[in-house]
């Protein structure tokens, strides 16, 4: 164990209709080995043993790949330090004493379950709405090498594609916009020759359904590109919206 | 004893897949809209088979316990998927990859299986890109291989390290559209409690909705559990916090046998544990091993200054390290298979040459690949005369760009920067070659049951090669399943849905809240967590890369105290009409205390060692294999699949002969 002591602002909430208030809890012990969810284990064992409620929060992978960890810390999603989840983050970032606020993503279209787990099911209809590309699976198929990408394409693609689905980017944004989610998924599939015949509907009805969860829309900021965990760019929403034009423009 | 019925199709190797498809039974189309299958996990295998299934005319209903398919662990695989392309040029073929896997499991998986695996490995590829996968790619815009452990050729596909990540998106994106369409009904936050069978047959399940507490009944005509691996069970691995193996045990309590249960693969190359508050454990890809050597210092005084702290890897002379795989393994070197590396890690650090602080740790260096990269980037870029900073500049833009979101996530973790000083890595359980017994078709010895992905047992034998877990799922999701399922189905096109309020569902119902209602009531003292790390500790000591008869046996005795001890002292707070994920852990940790102990009766059984299981008192005791695993195909050649006898460490073996008609039982040797 180490011997950090910090002062946590913890948000707590029993249910989606209930108001919900920021709670101290002082956590003693903590090693900077820990990652900031370790930290949290140690807080929920010992409230277990005191017969508290523990401590809800969505986590499960811990490596930064899943995208369930979603606590928004200090004021930023996914806490300070750049190009990481929550499970990343290591207490060495923080220092003996500190007082740091917990809070759950804050987003109309992502509602709290439960302390700090929120409801993202919004990204899930997104993708159904469009986010595929319209193959069987059935495997008689080309070869995969008979239609050559070129790399920077393939690349830029793959860049897009590392999105993992964790909404830092709406949790950030003043307007709670989805854009850069959205667009990373549309731009990967936009890249892709594979992508291109059913462009055009794949991105109105993705947007389509953003704006009915109730997404807000994107005034260019930037919040979300730093605050991504995987670094993707605000180039994709502007691939996006130049789909988006031709589109709506183009489409009988 | 029953006998067990694999159900090997007849006929030469290579025809068996194409000619069993050719003859079983086929639903029509109109009639697979009558049928309804369940579908448990949205990770390689369940994702891809829930789509598949959808889109051929079934009902579907998926379950996940994640918040989205999205996240089912799968996504976490970094290094590759395996093919038989020969994109390389490289001699690869069919039987090469099937050869390799046979070998690789030690000769412990069935020939038919492993055939057509190989066999369709390549139709996954075509899939994938498909689908919009990003492999990664040449100049030339042609896909790009790499090496993994255990073969000689190039056939891993990959994007970057987060290959597991860009596959499960694609199985997610043919799942979301059949969302969309309304052919697969969603049902995320669930975690399945029970299989309900109705005459025998398994006809549903019942699951919890893990926001509202709601315990659901749901009824279909065939059930495909693809809840992945138990290696959770050890308490510390590489698998995600809710990683489980209750809807496998709670099918194996129904009647579906466990097979090979102690076969656990620990991977060789993992960030070492840095104290008692650990959760998790987190790989470095395999893929580092094609670059970077493994090794320790020669000599003892070395290694204890660098344990003190008074010595840093880089302060020892090339002289005095040990490069210990390259030393023992001449022919494969770093990229021996996973049960090797890892055993090997684990004799030096036992012998006093362990490099941190609790001298379970050995080097992975790049220091030798940076220094080759940068002298062909110089070449490549006409620079004469490089100096030694500049070539070490230009290589480490070469490693960044190969593997650098797996040094990032180090750097991360430990703290230190890979690129210059080398990393430190120890072995850690990542993935469990047993599981639910299945039979050609994937069916387990409950009709209407099948099992697909590492949930069972099939493919890998005693031990997995690296990029073939990938592989697998995919396979099973979306080339076996969809063809099998049908000869089952073929038999309930007149069934009707199944009624779920029958009273199989209600009493398999009550059995599920009576346990929540025990764990909310019991008013024990400690947090789950605490029989977790106990169970986890016994494990690792007793049951992981070593296994001896006398550890197993106190092994099964510590762990029937634990969970005696659980039963009594756990304290589960809050209620079960909420979002309570302590009473989640409780009843998985519940699961792994009886499937532990299984695990170490089904160690003590095979008194031999192949691939991952490795006994001591069986190795090689002189020649040049000395200290080498030492297999016992007279006495061991079977798959030991276990039934449920009612009670926890009551388990009644089956044995199911293996054969091998095309591959020569040898001794397993990367000399």
């Amino acid at each position: 164990m180490g011997n950090m002591k910090l002062n946590l602002k913890i948000w707590r909430q029993k249910g989606p209709k209930d108001t919900g208030a920021m709670k101290t809890y002082p956590v003693n012990d903590v090693s900077e080995d820990m990652s900031f969810l370790e930290m949290l284990d140690v807080l929920n064992d010992n409230l277990v043993r005191k017969n508290e409620e523990p401590i809800a929060f969505d986590h499960d992978c811990r490596e930064g790949i899943c995208g369930s960890c979603s606590l928004f810390i200090n004021g930023e999603p996914h806490g300070p330090g750049r190009g990481i989840t929550t499970c990343q983050l290591h207490m060495r970032k923080f220092k003996d004493g500190d007082t740091i606020h917990v809070e759950p993503w804050r987003s109309a279209a992502f509602p709290v379950i439960k302390d700090l787990a929120v409801d993202r099911s919004a990204f899930d209809r997104i993708q159904a709405a469009g986010g595929f590309i319209s193959v069987n699976t059935n495997g008689n198929l080309v070869d995969g090498n008979a239609l050559p990408i070129p790399k920077v394409d393939a690349d830029t693609a793959f860049d897009a594609a590392t999105c993992i689905g964790c909404g830092a980017c709406v949790a950030t944004c003043p307007n709670g916009s989805a854009m850069l989610f959205v667009s990373a998924k549309v731009s990967q599939l936009s890249l892709l020759p594979q992508g291109r015949p059913e462009a055009k509907e794949r991105v109105l009805n993705m947007v389509e359904q953003m704006d009915k969860e109730g997404f807000g829309n994107c005034s260019n900021t930037g919040a979300c590109e730093v605050e991504c965990p995987k670094g993707i760019s605000l180039e994709h929403i502007a691939r996006m919206n130049r789909e988006y034009m031709v589109a709506g423009v183009t489409k009988k | 004893m029953t006998k067990l019925d694999s159900k090997i199709p007849e006929g030469p190797l290579e025809r068996k897949w194409t000619d069993h498809k050719d003859h079983i039974r086929i639903v029509a189309p109109s009639n697979k809209r009558r049928i309804d299958v369940i579908v448990v996990g949205t990770g390689l295998a369940g994702g891809a088979a829930a789509a598949s299934l959808a889109e051929m005319g079934y009902n579907v209903k998926a379950f996940c316990f994640q918040d989205s398919a999205r996240r089912a662990h799968s996504i976490a695989a970094q290094g590759g998927i395996n093919a038989a392309k020969n994109y390389q040029n490289d001699g690869d073929s069919t039987f090469r990859l099937f050869y390799d896997t046979v070998k690789g499991g030690d000769y412990r998986s069935r020939e038919a299986n492993v055939y057509r695996l190989a066999e369709v490995s390549a139709n996954i590829i075509d899939q994938c890109v498909a689908q919009g996968v990003p492999f990664a790619r040449d100049y030339g815009g042609l896909l790009d291989n790499r090496s993994f452990g255990g073969v000689q050729v190039s056939r891993t596909f990959y994007a970057r390290g987060q290959t597991g990540q860009q596959l499960l998106l694609g199985a997610y994106s043919a799942l979301m559209r059949q969302v969309g369409k309304g052919t697969v009904k969603m049902y995320d936050r669930h975690e399945m409690l029970d299989v309900v069978k109705i005459d025998g047959k398994a006809r549903g399940i019942i699951a919890r909705n893990l926001i509202t507490g709601e315990i659901e009944r749901h009824g279909a005509h065939a059930v495909l559990l693809c809840t992945g691996g138990y290696g959770n069970v050890f308490f510390l691995s590489t698998n995600a916090m809710g990683s489980n193996v209750t809807a496998a045990w709670k099918a194996h309590k129904r009647g579906a046998y466990m097979a090979n249960p102690c076969y656990t693969q620990i991977h060789p190359t993992c960030i070492p544990v840095s104290g008692t508050h650990q959760s998790k454990l987190t790989l470095m890809s395999e893929s580092l091993r094609n670059d970077g050597r493994i090794w320790v210092p020669k000599k003892m005084e070395d290694a204890q200054a660098i344990r003190e702290g008074k010595k840093k890897g880089n302060d020892i002379a090339e002289a005095d390290r040990d490069y210990y795989l390259e030393r023992r393994y001449p022919a494969f070197g770093n990229l021996v298979p996973r049960d090797v590396a890892s055993r090997a890690a684990k004799e030096r650090c036992d012998a006093g040459f362990g490099v941190n602080k609790t001298g379970e740790a050995v080097y992975l260096d790049f220091t030798s690949a940076i220094e080759r990269y940068g002298r062909t980037q110089a070449n490549i870029q006409h620079i004469e005369n490089p100096s030694a900073e500049k070539i070490r500049e230009l290589g480490t833009a070469v490693v960044s760009e190969k593997y650098g979101n797996l040094f990032d996530m180090y750097e991360n973790i430990v703290g230190e920067n890979p690129y210059t000083h080398a990393m430190k890595i120890y072995p850690a359980v990542h993935y469990t070659m047993g599981g639910l017994w299945v039979d050609y078709n994937l069916q387990t010895t409950v009709p209407g049951l099948f099992t697909l992905g590492e949930a069972n047992f099939s493919d890998h034998g005693a031990n997995r090669l690296g990029a073939s877990a990938l592989m697998q799922g995919l396979a099973d999701g979306y080339f076996v399943i969809p063809y099998t399922v049908g000869d089952y189905l073929a038999d309930d096109i007149r069934t009707g849905p199944i009624d779920t309020k029958r009273d199989e569902f209600a009493e398999a119902e009550k059995a599920v809240k009576d346990r929540i209602d025990h764990f909310l009531n019991n008013k024990g003292t400690k947090p789950v967590d605490d029989f977790h790390r106990r169970l986890g500790k016994v494990m690792w000591d007793k049951c992981g890369m070593a296994r001896n008869a006398e550890g197993l046996k106190e092994a099964i005795i510590e762990i029937r105290k634990i969970r005696e001890d659980f039963w009594k002292e756990v304290r589960v707070p809050g209620t079960a009409n909420e979002f309570n994920q302590e009473l989640e852990k409780a009843g998985r940790v519940a699961d792994f205390l009886e499937l532990g102990e299984l695990m170490c009766m089904d160690a003590l059984d095979r008194n031999e060692s192949c691939g991952g299981h490795f006994r001591e008192e069986s190795q090689e005791l002189e020649g040049p294999q000395k200290g080498e695993a030492k297999r016992d195909d007279d006495n061991y050649a079977y798959v030991a699949a276990w039934e449920w006898l009612g009670e926890a460490g009551k388990a009644q073996l089956h044995k199911e002969e293996l054969t091998f008609d095309v591959v020569k039982l040898t001794q397993r040797s990367y000399k």
